[in-house]
């Protein structure tokens, strides 16, 4: 059983802060989605969870562990990260970009074993890049791509997933895709996962619960449809929109457009 | 082409993989020693493969066993250690800047070198604790700083840029050729005339001392570099996708930059700075056999080696008059640089 727990986390550049006292906990076997508008902080929260950046203030432990005292392996094997970008400069294969992920679990100077190709096998298959495997990185789709750079993270066999964006740039088919793909990896194999999106509407169908950032501070956490009401979007995003149940999807957003209030302030704005 | 479909397809994409990479080993290994043969065959007075053979094993003329066992064997030595290592230096470059444009010459790390090495030379520094070594250590350190100093400038947060990189390799690169000349302006007759016939680069001088001279920090550049092939890969397709996946970013960076360091360092002691090795042959294997490091690491080592080598001879006895060997490679090498700007310009500037 994997717990998650975020204390009391700050981080600031010199420049300004981004992260105040962020505090949560997350447990097994659930999607949690951390939703907010550009530049917010969602991105850098998930680089202070993997310990990409240290922050100011505050801790963050898995199982009771802080990841700060962890080696860079060590967080490895209990967390995936799956970034917005990839780069390709150098076009490796599918199956040796996937491979790259049980790095974490190989000793210093060991070379691929036989258990290594079964898990990255096993990976390909269930993110439906096997067809790939032998194709170079660069000639697939954003896609695509975007399933191997999952496919990498799980040979890690880490118990936290955290994506950041995983839909951005994805047309609408793929983006169900990969949701559904999501979903089962969290199901299925009991992992923890971590969305970090701007889409409210992929949230509110695909997360168990969301927290809601803005301006470096949660603004609301909790089950989703306690989270991503009427009131809260326009609260936090500044977004009319209605929320109602539909039986054929679940929890169902409909955005509707920019506030009023909002365009009011502008249009006062705009005058003075 | 078949799809994969299933496990059994997976292991047949590993087994054709790893024939390719054996014959592309076993080929480059051939192709190495044809040509080590070839290169001791040829040069002022042109010897037959049987008299090669005798002569390094002592026996026969003595004046054939002198030139194959003492003149030639050193310098065509040197020139197959010179280019492994501005190979492997030069691979390892580019995947750490994340670009295929990196090598020891364009990034002005040579300069670096030739800077500590002419210090050495002319103003004897170092020569008291290192002996002999002093040009290697001095190079060594002066590479050191460079690539660092390099790497700190061209890096910002949001990554390495073409245009950063090259242009502080530029911006250092002067300076320090500007330190050289310093040097060359204040240097009696004796070291002036050895510096400027370093800066050429060449292995008229190299004899059965140099070669350790060489061999040694080369060696240790390699040994870190196969040692981290895997970290390597992982860091060429991106520093921070190779922290997330456990990899201490930092301890490669500063391995990757000692191990190169070595590299130049040992072939600046023996040859002077011979350009644009590190370019070449990097890239021409990467794109018969791809990225990975695995495979690339003996390829640059075998070809790097080949390459020099007959690039020496050509230079030594290809023409009339023999000239130093680093003026071929510069000018074999500028119109390659110009061909990848040109053809590969997605991978370059992106």
């Amino acid at each position: 059983m994997v717990e998650l727990d975020i204390e009391d986390v700050c981080f600031s550049y010199p420049s300004r802060d981004i992260l105040k006292d962020v505090e949560f906990k997350a447990e097994q076997g659930e999607i949690l989605g951390i939703i907010g508008q550009n530049g917010c902080g969602k991105t850098t929260l998930l680089k202070c969870i993997n310990s990409t950046l240290s922050p100011k203030k505050g801790i963050v432990t898995v199982d009771g562990k802080a990841v700060e005292s962890m080696t860079k392996k060590e967080i490895a094997r209990n967390m995936g990260f799956v970034m917005q970008t990839t780069s390709t400069t150098f076009p490796f294969t599918v199956y040796e970009t996937v491979m790259m992920g049980r790095y974490s679990r190989q000793d210093a100077l060991d070379t691929e074993k036989e258990e290594d190709t079964r898990i990255v096998y096993q990976a390909l298959q269930d993110t439906g890049t096997l067809k790939f495997a032998d194709r170079d990185i660069d000639e697939l789709s954003g896609g695509e791509r975007r399933r191997v750079m999952i496919a990498r993270a799980l040979v890690q066999e880490p118990d936290i997933l955290l994506l950041d964006e995983p839909t951005l740039h994805l047309d609408i088919n793929h983006q169900f895709d990969l949701m559904d793909l999501i979903t089962k990896l969290s199901r299925e194999k009991g992992m923890l996962i971590v969305i970090v999106t701007h889409d409210l509407v992929l949230a509110a169908r695909y997360c168990d619960r969301v927290i809601a950032i803005e301006h470096g501070e949660i603004a609301a956490m909790g089950p989703t449809r306690d989270v991503l009401t009427t009131e809260n979007m326009r609260r936090i995003f500044d977004i009319e929109a209605e929320v109602n149940e539909d039986p054929r999807v679940g929890l169902n957003v409909t955005i509707l457009g920019k506030s009023k209030a909002d365009s009011e302030k502008d249009r006062q704005r705009a005058a003075s | 082409m078949s799809e994969i479909k299933d496990y059994e397809g997976i292991q047949e994409f590993r087994k054709k993989a790893r024939r390719k990479a054996v014959m592309a080993v076993g080929g480059t290994a051939l192709f190495f020693v044809v040509a080590f043969l070839l290169c001791m065959c040829f040069g002022n007075y042109v010897m037959s493969p049987s008299e090669v053979f005798n002569g390094i094993f002592g026996i026969g003329d003595a004046g054939i066993v002198q030139i194959a066992r003492n003149v030639r064997l050193p310098r065509v030595l040197c020139a197959a250690l010179v280019g492994a290592a501005l190979s492997v230096a030069g691979l390892t470059m580019q995947s750490l800047f994340k670009n295929p444009m990196a090598s020891p010459t364009v990034l002005g790390i040579s300069h670096g070198a030739s800077f500590g090495a002419s210090m050495a030379i002319s103003f004897g520094i170092g020569a008291g604790v290192f002996g002999t070594y002093s040009t290697s250590v001095m190079a060594f350190v002066f590479c050191f700083i460079t690539m660092a100093l390099v790497y700190a400038i061209a890096r910002t947060r949001y990554g390495i840029s073409t245009v950063t990189l090259l242009l502080s390799g530029v911006a250092v690169g002067a300076f320090f050729n500007g330190l050289v000349s310093l040097v060359q302006y204040v240097a009696d007759d004796d070291a002036l005339q050895e510096i400027v016939f370093w800066t050429m680069g060449s292995f008229n001088k190299c004899n059965w001392d140099s070669v350790p001279v060489a061999l040694i920090p080369i060696l240790l550049g390699i040994v870190m570099t196969v040692l981290i092939n895997r970290e390597l890969n992982m860091v060429s397709a991106g520093e921070e996708q190779a922290a997330n996946m456990g990899v201490n970013v930092r301890n490669i960076r500063i391995i990757a930059i000692v191990a190169t360091s070595l590299c130049v360092a040992g072939s600046v002691a023996v040859s002077g700075t011979i350009g644009f090795v590190g370019l070449i042959i990097p890239h021409v294997f990467r794109m018969l056999v791809g990225p990975n490091h695995r495979l690339l690491i003996p390829l640059c080592i075998f070809g790097g080696a080949a390459f020099l080598m007959i690039m020496d001879t050509i230079a030594k006895a290809g023409f009339e008059m023999s000239f130093p060997v680093g003026v071929l490679t510069s000018l074999l090498g500028a119109p390659f640089f110009i061909y990848i700007l040109k053809t590969r310009k997605k991978e370059v500037w992106e």
